[in-house]
């Protein structure tokens, strides 16, 4: 039988043993319907998930729902939307009780002062040219004067076909303003013309990804065996898609046989009633799904199966070093 | 302490379970050391165990439970706690 340590060196044995035993539950929320911006290709409002469920107004009906949240083993909280900062009361009520985390658009500042740590994502479409096309305005323009420096936030960098040959020179503006980022694919959901990944782009941005990977170290959170997933869709031999997926909302998960998957994950609406397929639309195609977090989990909880070789494993330890220090379980 | 032979029948039958659902190769229940750290050495994650504890539970007649997970962290844990919470 083959073992973590015969496969490891004590390095990275040490460095598996600092996430292996921090089994992360997560779930997602969508905080509310609403949204200060109309991005072009935003799931959330291409597939009318903004109207599946009414939202829920009371705050203490969400205080109730996140204490048993809690007692249902979730330990993080994503929270996304719509905008989650639009409604700061609701945010503020998973930041008192679960490790949060929340995706933005950056144009409101989450004040300090009532969220000292938690972790702030925010989205970023490209350049200032895909963002006016994309999303009506240079939203990098306000987000970083609203988060320059902040040690708790990084950009969540959606890349898409057009930003092939210009990712340095985002990522350079970024290590400039002293924040860190992340980078994830466009799944072109409404077919903005120019915007859908041919298999030659595909190719070309793992090599840009792995580039300025290299080169900005410090910056750049993220490793070449994600690029190497989200680009080919393949681990270990196996195509990613609806039979694989780990991010399927666990109630609504039918699938037979059953992949391996996210513990309790659930996503939301904010009816904090209604649940959501995913962890992203509803009417997205599977086979052409690139989320970033559904192939990170997709790798994170294949572990046994990535025991085949050491590089194998050690693939298997970035990914999940990758994720845990996204969500801040692991410092930088 | 659990009696010996009672401890030895636990074992390896804890160990022939794990070996089954979790489709570990070149290992027998009687090669299987009940002392290996399932997570940091073997490798398992908290879904595995729980697919190991389903079909424990079923087969012993106890309820295993999750907050208990942290603490089954080796074939012979395991079969002491399975051993402790028997009718
Ligand atoms: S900012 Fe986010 S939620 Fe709002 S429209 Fe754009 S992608 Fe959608
Ligand atoms: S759309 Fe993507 S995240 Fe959703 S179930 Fe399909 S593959 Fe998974």
């Amino acid at each position: 039988m083959k073992t973590v340590s015969s496969l490891l060196n004590p390095e990275w044995h040490a460095r598996y043993k600092r996430i292996a035993k921090l089994n992360i539950r997560s779930s997602i929320y969508d905080v509310t319907n609403k949204c200060n911006l109309r991005c072009k290709g935003c799931f959330f409002f291409s597939s009318d998930e903004h109207k599946v469920a009414s939202e829920e107004n009371d705050i203490h009906k969400w205080e109730h729902f996140i204490d048993k949240e809690k007692q249902r083993g979730v330990n993080l909280a994503i929270l996304i939307g719509g905008e989650p900062t639009l409604y700061l009361d609701r945010v503020e009520a998973f930041y008192r009780q679960l490790p949060t985390f929340c995706a933005t658009n950056g144009l409101i500042k989450v004040p300090r002062d009532r969220f000292p740590g938690m972790m702030v994502g925010i989205s970023l479409w490209g350049d200032e040219a895909d963002e006016k096309v994309l999303r009506g305005k240079d939203t990098f323009r306000i987000s970083s004067r609203n988060y320059q420096g902040d040690p708790h936030t990084y950009y969540l960098y959606t890349i898409t076909p057009k930003q092939i040959g210009k990712i340095e020179r985002i990522i350079k503006k970024i290590k400039d303003v002293g924040l860190k980022v992340h980078m994830q694919l466009l799944s072109n959901d409404e077919g903005v013309d120019g915007f859908s990944w041919t298999p030659e782009e595909l190719e070309a941005v793992c090599k840009e990804m792995d580039d300025v990977l290299d080169r900005y170290p410090e910056t750049v959170v993220s490793c070449k065996y994600y690029h190497q997933v989200i680009t080919t869709g393949m681990m270990l031999g196996r195509e990613f898609g609806w039979q694989e997926c780990p991010s399927v909302t666990k109630p609504m998960d039918h699938r037979d046989p059953q992949p391996k998957r996210l513990i309790e994950f659930i996503r939301w609406a904010s009816d904090l009633n209604t649940m959501h397929r995913c962890c992203t639309s509803e009417t997205r195609d599977c086979s052409t799904c690139k989320d970033g977090a559904a192939h990170m989990s997709w790798v994170m909880v294949n572990k046994r199966a990535h025991m085949r070789s050491s590089r194998d494993l050690q693939n298997w330890i970035e990914v999940y070093e990758m994720f845990a220090k996204l969500y801040q379980f692991i410092p930088w | 302490m659990l009696a010996a032979t009672e401890t030895a029948d636990i074992i390896r039958r804890v160990s022939e379970v794990l070996i089954d659902e979790l489709k570990l190769e070149d290992v027998s229940p009687e090669s299987f050391d009940p002392d290996i750290d399932l997570v940091d050495e073997v490798g398992i994650d908290s879904m595995d165990l729980a697919t190991v504890a389903l079909v424990l539970q079923d087969e012993y007649g106890i309820r295993i439970d999750e907050d208990d997970y942290p603490k089954l962290t080796t074939v012979r844990f395991i079969a002491e706690y399975i051993h402790n919470k028997r009718p």
